[in-house]
């Protein structure tokens, strides 16, 4: 119920944008600007969902880390703390820097698509979405090389894990898409 | 309308002392390592003076047990350590009671002195108070805490971000003024980066 709620006003917003926008008669710019945002939209909802979903590690019941790594022990909870891990902070601070890059860049393109000359690039966008992809790579890399001393025996990697190594390569594409793509027209 | 205004402070202050109590302060948590030494803070707002028969007392409580042991008191002008208990030789008075400051010094520490200490202050006639606890915890190495490194990264980060950005405003504030007084044509050359912006500047010059 809500979700059609939310779709019909990002529908509004989209049909009002698309007004505004130079007239792209040319249908070809059409499609690669819609691909663009969609790209970088994706990047943006894997990001926030790899980021604030606490499932980096999961022993098939429960999912752990990268915020808490409470088991339920005799009816109460039994709560591991980070004190110990430092790494474990660092690889929270990149995925949230990372998600506040690529949102920041979302932000950019939509400013520099009006403001940009004809034939300039989008140096701006392409910085911070290289940069957030550069801090995705860094925190995944990191859980990755620290976590067998931290998980147990039977423990496997969770789907944020994999969300995070997915987003790595997808916001580099999108930032070299935005070094390449000049404003036509 | 001043000497109103001073009369009905005065009077207020005097019966804010009736009916407020002693406040004593103390720290909520402190860390320490093991063979380290522990400066337990222990102070108190009170409405009087301070008086010359200002009391402090420290009470010691360890981890697990229900009662606790008194292990200092200061009256009448004098400090009085313990000498029998778990921190014989290991206390110090290092406050000053005129300064409303009770704070002891623990010496060498050790895992058996995890505990909470309690800290009463009494300044007569202000007597009615609470005691006020602090929690010590000590450590083999000191943890960092929960999120001070995510915090401490994610700050630097957008700290450097905002500089950055900061920086380039100026640089281009900068050229734009050198572009205006030296009346040179810079306009041409750096068309792609800066987004017209110069040229914009540049508009009024030519």
């Amino acid at each position: 119920m809500l979700w059609n709620i939310a779709l019909e006003f990002f529908l509004l917003f989209l049909f009002i944008w698309f007004r505004n926008l130079p007239q792209y008669t040319n249908f070809k710019m059409l499609a690669i600007l819609l691909a663009t945002i969609v790209l970088h939209l994706t990047d943006l909802i894997i990001l926030f969902i790899s980021t604030c979903a606490n499932a980096w590690r999961t022993d098939g019941v429960a999912n752990y880390d990268l915020w808490y790594d409470c088991t339920q022990r005799n009816g109460g909870y039994n709560c591991r703390g980070t004190n110990d891990a430092d790494w474990l902070q660092a690889v929270q601070a990149l995925m949230v820097l990372a998600t506040i890059f690529c949102l920041i860049s979302f932000i950019f393109f939509l400013c520099q698509l009006f403001t940009l000359v004809k034939g300039g690039r989008f140096f701006f966008t392409a910085v911070f979405q290289v940069l957030a992809s550069l801090f995705v790579m860094s925190g995944a890399i990191i859980y990755t090389v620290m976590s067998p001393e931290w998980k147990n025996e039977n423990d496997t990697y969770g789907y944020a894990f994999v969300l995070a190594w997915l987003a790595f390569p997808l916001t580099l594409i999108s930032g070299f898409i935005y070094i390449v793509l000049r404003k036509k027209e | 309308m001043l000497s109103v205004l001073a009369l009905t402070s005065v009077v207020l202050l005097g019966i804010a002392s009736q009916i407020t109590a002693i406040v004593v302060y103390t720290s909520w948590e402190r860390h320490a390592l093991v063979g380290s030494d522990v400066r337990l803070s222990c102070s108190f707002f009170s409405w009087q003076w301070t008086s010359p028969d200002v009391t402090f007392s420290w009470q010691y409580r360890p981890d697990g047990a229900k009662e606790g042991i008194s292990i200092f008191h200061y009256g009448g002008g004098a400090a009085y350590v313990d000498n029998k208990g778990p921190f014989r030789d290991r206390l110090e008075f290092v406050g000053n009671p005129s300064r409303r400051d009770g704070s002891i010094l623990i010496k060498n520490l050790d895992f058996s002195d995890n505990g909470t200490f309690t800290c009463d202050a009494k300044n007569p006639p202000d007597i009615v108070g609470r005691p006020s606890s602090v929690r010590l915890l000590v450590f083999e190495k000191v943890p960092v805490q929960a999120g001070v490194v995510t915090g401490a990264i994610i700050g630097v980060v957008l700290g450097l971000l905002i500089l950055i950005v900061a920086i380039y405003y100026l640089m281009r504030f900068l050229v734009a003024r050198r572009v205006f007084s030296l009346s040179m044509s810079k306009h041409g050359k750096k068309g792609k980066g800066k987004e017209g912006s110069q040229q914009k500047q540049a508009g009024p010059l030519k």
